[in-house]
């Protein structure tokens, strides 16, 4: 090897290389991505069939359970997002790599948003119909979705990263992340609704973009140091 | 000035240093909370609006305030850990948590209870206080759970201050998202607390009973940190001679 022809990867690389990683992991291991979604889908047919069919009784709670699924389905993905690789020793690999680690967490929180938050969002709409949400409020109920999800992947990645390694991990990591959800749910659901009673919603919306980028700018060095903790 | 820092940050140190101090903290609190308790329920007028369902504040009021500062006293642990090393400052941590999740629970029921004439219901979701209190409960028992399922205690104690941290972050939040829901679900607004416009008779057991409820708050906390410390330093030198010498842990 010639290392003086080699020259220092960018300190994108491994977020990057980590992210190209995981979405291949995931992608020769489809059930741990169809999981979650196939959950999503059931907890929304739980509702009606707990509630009644009523149609009006659905429009006006479909933007609450809608989201209430959305967290739970999120929250079941969480539990393996450093779980294999803290089984199989890369994770370790991962905190000696000389490639900042804030940046690597929030590789793995991409990938882990890709695989389990987007496609939430994509399905929602098909849900959100047998809720009989219109069009126009589908609209709005993806796009909170998709800030939601990303805050919610963040704010997950901080509770996986503490709980890497525990026996009790599941049952923990949703009594560490729930609390910390609930102004998301909030925000997000009430958005929706909103939206339905043709009412002003904007503030929820950019309340929920403020909390996605403090997330993106902030969590990630909380995983990080979390990640460290649990490693040592 | 820091020499004294240094020397709080023994632990063979502050475990004498919180000896002394608890009785000081501890008896000037107790008398005035007892001062509070009788001026407040026997003195003090009868609300014009509120009738003698007002009284309930002298519990309520000093308890929500505490179970913030435990948050905060929890939070400032955590950080005065993770950043200088301290072990002292997790034990802080450690010790506040309990009592926290504690005056939090007293802030809810009294809460509950005053809302019971007040609303009409013992639980109003409307309220955002009330709500933001629940959500504080259950960042405690999230904070007290980690650090259970941890066995190793100093990763206890980073991990739980990395969690208390990132709450104390979202308490913020989760105070202006449930202003606004509550907005959006309230036609009318609830009553208001006490304010500038209380009577003084009012008033003054009130500010006692915060005052001693801050300091019994104190000293419990001391004598918590005092058993922490205890625990943790169970293996060394000091701690053996203590138990050993004819004094006995004292």
């Amino acid at each position: 090897m010639n290392d003086s022809a080699r020259t220092q990867p960018g300190i994108f690389y491994g977020l990057v290389a980590i992210t190209r990683r995981d979405l291949l992991l995931a992608w020769k291991r489809p059930g741990d991505v169809l999981n979650p979604l196939f959950f999503f889908a059931m907890v929304c047919t739980l509702f009606p069939l707990a509630v009644g069919p009523s149609a009006e009784q659905l429009t006006f709670s479909g933007p609450g359970v809608l989201w209430v699924a959305a967290l739970l389905a999120t929250l079941l993905s969480l539990n393996s997002m450093f779980m294999g690789d803290h089984e199989d020793g890369s994770l370790d690999q991962v905190l000696v790599s000389s490639q900042p680690l804030p940046l690597l967490a929030l590789g793995k929180t991409l990938a882990h948003w890709i695989t389990s938050g987007l496609p939430l969002v994509l399905i929602s709409p098909l849900l959100a119909m047998t809720y009989h949400m219109p069009a126009d409020v589908v609209g709005v109920l993806m796009l909170t979705l998709l800030l939601g999800t990303i805050c919610l992947s963040l704010l997950g990645s901080i509770g996986a990263a503490l709980t890497v390694g525990l026996h009790r991990g599941t049952a923990l990591l949703s009594l560490l992340i729930l609390p910390l959800a609930m102004p998301v749910l909030l925000l997000g659901a009430n958005t929706v609704s909103l939206a339905a009673d043709n009412e002003m919603y904007s503030t929820g919306m950019w309340a929920l973009g403020a909390y996605a980028v403090a997330a993106l700018s902030l969590a990630p060095y909380a995983t990080a140091a979390a990640l460290r903790i649990s490693n040592e | 000035m820091w020499n004294f820092f240094k020397q709080l940050a023994s632990p063979p140190h502050f475990y004498r240093l919180a000896a002394t101090i608890i009785p000081w903290l501890a008896v000037p609190g107790l008398l005035l909370i007892a001062y509070g308790a009788y001026a407040g329920l026997f003195l003090a007028p009868e609300d014009y609006q509120q009738g003698d369902a007002y009284r309930i504040i002298y519990v309520h009021v000093p308890a929500a305030y505490l179970s913030m500062m435990a948050y905060m006293f929890m939070a400032l642990g955590g950080a005065i850990g993770l950043v200088w090393r301290m072990k002292l400052a997790h034990a802080v941590g450690a010790a506040a948590a309990p009592l926290g999740a504690a005056f939090t629970f007293l802030a809810l029921v009294t809460g509950s209870i005053w809302g019971r004439p007040m609303w009409g219901t013992w639980w109003e979701w409307g309220d955002p206080r009330l709500t933001s209190e629940l959500i504080l409960l259950f960042l405690y028992f999230g904070y007290m759970a980690l650090r259970s399922a941890i066995d190793d205690t100093a990763k206890a104690d980073k991990a739980s201050a990395v969690l208390a941290l990132v709450g104390v972050v979202n308490v913020v939040v989760v105070h202006f998202s449930v202003e606004w829901w509550s907005s959006l679900h309230q036609g009318q607004t609830l009553f208001k607390k006490g304010g500038p416009g209380m009577d003084a008779e009012m008033l003054y057991p009130l500010i006692a009973m915060i005052v001693g409820f801050t300091l019994v708050f104190g000293a419990l906390l001391a004598r918590r940190i005092r058993t922490e410390v205890l625990h943790r330093e169970r293996r060394t030198r000091w701690v053996r001679e203590m138990i050993l010498s004819p004094a006995g842990g004292r």
